[in-house]
């Protein structure tokens, strides 16, 4: 058995044989882990004792012959930015090093309740704030396909306990490409469901109006059983909500089966122009061909708004960011400059300045002050308002393209996988890796990354990430084609 | 130069729903210990997200039509930014530019002197004009100690729904506003939405002063007084800093514009902090709330089952009980009286209609709605304040009460009689009937009776006897007060008098 390349259909498969047990699975998890992880840095914790006690569970269960759900048993690790009842959620910053959570996140308790074993918290750019990983406080992530490149991110280290074989799936956040980038860097799938289809409740906001949990696994098949776990309306989330054409409820059969036959495809052109790597594009286009073949037919369309989607985001991202990461102030909980020996605070004042300067590294800050600024008396209209006139514009472009085909097709990323450091002193070139993400998630519709192939770069073979980009609350349709095009690719 | 107030007013209304505005946590919090009535959504705990709490829309709704103001369809809640350590999340979810209703008036009564209560027929109405009405959340509590170098924080009133009701300039002086903050609480009470207790801080108000200058029309500079904790506070603050303001504009000096706080024990409004260091509070759209959609359809309904306003029961009782302005008082302020005293009135309609009567009963029943009235305002009320006790939990039946009402009014018990009786069946319940024949309260009024009982005293008091054949009215008064102590009270005093006054003529 191959632990780092078995899917969850095959998991539960041997679970029911006797091939294996939970038991087994968690500590193969945790063998690999302790194999890759100096090497790679996936983690920020490991919940050792809880996952064994977790899956000694499931193997009562399945020795009493009980049917199990098709995730019971499955080792999977959270985003630092997903809380858990009892544990530590950092989201990848000192100023959270001691926050232990109180309640579960809503897709922590469906994921417990479908039997899913938590392994541990991934490693993450600081409060999703960044596209490498490497904005985190506690460690630096590598790519499992060139350690001396970046994972992506923020979602890196989930990507890389993913493609690393670590566990089997794992749930990262997406504001502005944080699950496919990594996702596409790595060689795996990652989801940024519609905005509203899975609840938020539990997820440590950054940008509110943005951000997305979506599932990263290994294959298309892995991502539609966790993401029929986790999606669906939330009475502790009322941005999430219930739609009717959500109500395919995914169907696996259909997904795997149906194919492109008949079915429009986009091909966006403001994607495919400049500052996209010729190879990147070789590949993604060699894809469209593939559907052709299979008779799905080809379109151009145009996406006008494209050009506008990052100076919009980091407009509205930072704003949403002052507000939400103000209550970090070092009073109630989390990192407080009044208890550091090396501080001196002589007032509320100094308690909030100190801890703040302390707590957060420069992308946060640099992000606080923005937000701050764009939402000031005097510059709202000419910044925060003006951004959420061109959010409705490219909104509206989605909506007008959708009249037209089924769905999208673009890179996932401009460029293939960057090295260590790069970017992370120059942050436009870095903000510039979301290009191909921020527009969809902007306009709230699913985007789904799959990996499309592997280009050679000093000696590594790197991995291509494909986009396909869904109408609202039309997962299902994009896991279809995925499904497709993983078979094409596969052969 | 004359000078003439210019005030507007900023009130915060608790609402009392069953839970907080945006969890699910018991929204009461009086007597829990601090920071225990709190959850990870009023605590502001990362990942946590709010969630609209219906009632307290729907509180916010009724408030809007029942000052005549016009519900929005379409409003959204919004964050307003700033930093303190009793609000966990660093910013407050208010509404900005759209409010859940907008416009409206109130309409109040006040009476022209100071001294005079509402029951003063000196009186005058007024309007003030309401600007909006939104929905919010409460901070938590900030408690200094005296002489400690620490702060102390309780967070359980995080996250209480407030309405906040901003008038405009209308009100003209101190008195109009104390008379508008309490018309406003009884409409709140009569809504049933918040107890509005300002002593409780159900209800709090900030005002907006300025001075005009007599024929001019240009405002003058305007102040904000906080912290105002009652109503004679109100009265007080104001009084205190229009005189401030008249002073230094007599002087020739300017009026600097600030908030300043009301010092209750020195008795003036103090700076607290001036406009120039006022908050940027950065408000932007809450994006973790949805847009507040109401449709017609929803408001109209609870047009339709909006309860009566304390105006509209003025009017009301006014036109169909017939009662006096002292009365109308105060069986409209208190609304659980105004409506049992409604449910009385019904249940004597049913003892008049039983009633062999020598008048019209159209003209019977009025001057025993009256009575009944009197009987409220004189004793009931009284005896309900002595005994801590609401008027629907105590044990007196509104069907008992009529019976009682239509007893004395035939005369078979005495006022006096009377006032026992009502004792007797807010100490033990009953009907009035058992009690006047257990207590031997029955009125006499059989002349033979009285005439053993008046011949009696006449033997007995011969001085005052012979004052009154010569001429001493008052002595009569005496006469028919021991003829009143022999039958312990239940001699008719009127038949007393006629016999007393026919048989000394002789």
């Amino acid at each position: 058995m191959d632990f780092e390349k078995l899917t969850i259909p095959e998991i539960h498969k041997q679970f029911h044989e006797g091939k294996t047990s939970a038991v087994e699975l968690v500590e193969r998890a945790l063998e690999v882990i302790g194999k890759k992880e100096k090497d790679l840095g996936s983690f920020i914790s490991l919940d050792r004792e809880e996952a064994l006690k977790a899956a000694e569970k499931v193997d009562k269960k399945i020795a009493r012959g009980e049917e199990l759900g098709i995730l019971e048993g499955v080792p999977f690790a959270l985003k630092a930015n997903i809380v858990m009842k009892d544990k530590i959620a950092t989201c990848g910053s000192q100023i959270l090093e001691n926050f232990v959570s109180p309640y579960d996140a809503t897709v922590v308790k469906k994921l417990k309740e479908a039997g899913a074993i938590v392994i541990g918290r991934t490693n993450m750019d600081e409060f999703a704030m960044g596209s490498s990983t490497e904005t985190s406080f506690y460690k630096k992530t590598r790519n499992p396909h060139d350690r001396t490149r970046v994972p992506g991110g923020s979602s890196g280290g989930s990507a890389v306990a993913v493609a690393s074989g670590e566990v089997v799936f794992a749930l990262g956040s997406d504001t502005a490409g944080s699950v496919r980038q990594p996702a596409a860097f790595c060689g795996v799938v990652g989801l940024k469901p519609t905005y509203g289809a899975i609840s938020r409740y539990g997820l440590v906001a950054m940008a509110s109006s943005l951000d997305q949990i979506g599932p990263i696994t290994r294959n298309i098949t892995d991502c539609v059983l966790v993401q029929r776990v986790i999606q669906g309306p939330d009475a502790y989330d009322s941005t999430c909500v219930k739609d009717k054409r959500n109500s395919s409820r995914y169907d696996l059969e259909s997904i795997q089966n149906l194919g492109v036959k008949g079915l429009k495809i986009g091909v966006p052109q403001e994607y495919f122009e400049k500052g996209l790597d010729k190879k990147v594009k070789e590949k993604v286009e060699a894809v469209i061909k593939l559907l052709e073949k299979k008779g799905a037919k080809t379109e151009k369309v145009s996406l006008p708004h494209t050009d506008y989607a990052i100076a919009t985001y980091y407009i509205l991202s930072p704003a949403e960011v002052s507000s939400n990461l103000a209550r970090y102030d070092g009073i109630r909980y989390g990192y407080s400059a009044m208890v550091d020996p090396d501080k001196k605070t002589d007032d509320l004042l100094s308690v909030y300045l100190e801890s703040r300067k302390e707590g957060f590294g420069n992308e946060a800050k640099r992000r606080i002050m923005v937000g701050t600024y764009v939402l000031s008396s005097g510059y709202y209209d000419a910044y925060y308002l003006k951004a959420q006139k061109v959010r409705s514009l490219i909104r509206k472009d989605f909506e007008s393209v959708f009249k037209k085909v089924d769905f999208l097709i673009t890179p996932t990323t401009p460029t293939l996988a960057f090295k260590l450091g790069e970017k992370l002193d120059d942050p436009l070139q870095m903000y510039m890796s979301d290009v191909m993400t921020v527009p969809s998630s902007l306009a709230g519709v699913p985007t789904l990354s799959l990996p499309c192939g592997t280009i050679e770069k000093d000696d590594k073979k790197l991995p291509v990430g494909l986009q396909l980009i869904g109408n609202y609350f039309e997962e299902a349709k994009l896991f279809q084609v995925a499904c497709a095009i993983e078979k094409l690719v596969n052969k | 130069m004359s000078f003439r107030p210019v005030i507007g007013l900023e009130i915060h209304v608790q609402l009392k729903t069953k839970s907080k505005m945006f969890c699910g946590c018991n929204n009461e919090s009086e007597g829990v210990k601090p920071n225990t009535n709190v959850c990870p959504v009023c605590l502001g705990l990362p990942g946590a997200l709010p969630v609209a709490n219906k009632e307290a829309i729907k509180s916010a709704v009724m408030a809007g039509l029942a000052l005549d103001g016009t519900v929005a369809g379409f409003s959204k809640f919004d964050r307003k930014n700033y930093f303190y350590p009793d609000l966990p999340k660093g910013y407050q979810i208010s509404q900005y530019d759209q409010p859940i209703a907008k416009g409206g008036f109130l309409e109040f009564i006040v009476p022209l002197e100071k001294e005079k209560k509402l029951g003063s027929k000196k009186v005058y109405q007024k309007r003030a004009k309401i600007t909006r009405i939104h929905l919010e959340e409460d901070a938590g509590k900030s408690i200094h100690p005296q002489g400690r170098d620490y702060s102390l924080i309780d967070l359980n009133r995080c996250g209480t729904p407030l309405l906040e009701i901003v008038t405009e300039p209308d009100i003209s002086s101190p008195l109009e506003a104390k008379f508008f903050l309490q018309e406003l609480r009884k409409i709140m009470r009569y809504l049933g939405i918040s107890d509005a207790d300002m002593e409780k801080g159900h209800l709090r108000c900030d005002a907006n002063v300025s001075l005009k200058g007599e024929g001019t029309k240009i405002l003058g500079t305007k102040t904000e007084v906080k912290n105002m904790n009652s109503f004679r506070a109100v009265e007080k603050a104001l009084t205190y800093e229009i005189k401030r303001q008249e002073n230094l504009l007599k002087k020739g000096k300017k009026i600097v514009h600030e908030t300043r706080g009301w010092d209750e024990d020195k008795g003036e409004t103090i700076p607290q902090r001036s406009k120039e260091e006022a908050h940027d509070y950065r408000y932007f759209p809450e994006p973790d709330l949805p847009p507040l959609e109401l449709s017609q359809a929803y408001i109209t309904e609870i047009r339709n089952n909006l309860p009566e306003t304390p105006e509209h029961r003025r009017n009301r009782f006014k036109k169909e009980f017939k009662l006096g302005l002292e009365q109308l008082a105060v069986l409209i302020e208190d609304k659980e009286l105004g409506d049992y005293f409604g449910r009385v009135i019904s249940e004597l309609r049913e003892w008049v209609k039983d009633l062999d009567l020598k008048q019209n009963q159209e003209k019977a029943t009025t001057e025993m709605i009256n009575l009944t009235a009197n009987l409220f305002v004189t004793e009931l009320v009284g005896m309900l304040r002595d005994k801590k006790v609401a008027v629907e939990k105590s044990k007196i039946t509104p069907e008992n009460l009529a019976e009682l009402v239509t007893l004395i009014y035939k005369g078979e018990i005495s006022q006096g009689a009377g006032k026992k009786v009502l004792g007797e069946m807010l100490d033990k319940g009953g009907d009035p009937s058992h009690i006047i024949d257990e207590q031997g309260l029955k009125q006499i009024s059989d002349e033979k009776k009285l005439g053993k009982v008046i011949g009696e005293v006449i033997k007995e008091n011969k001085g005052p006897v012979d004052d009154f054949k010569e001429g001493k009215q008052e002595a009569l008064g005496f006469l028919v007060g021991q003829a009143m102590q022999k039958t312990k009270g239940q001699a008719n005093p009127q038949v007393v008098n006629k016999l007393f006054r026919r048989i000394l003529k002789k």
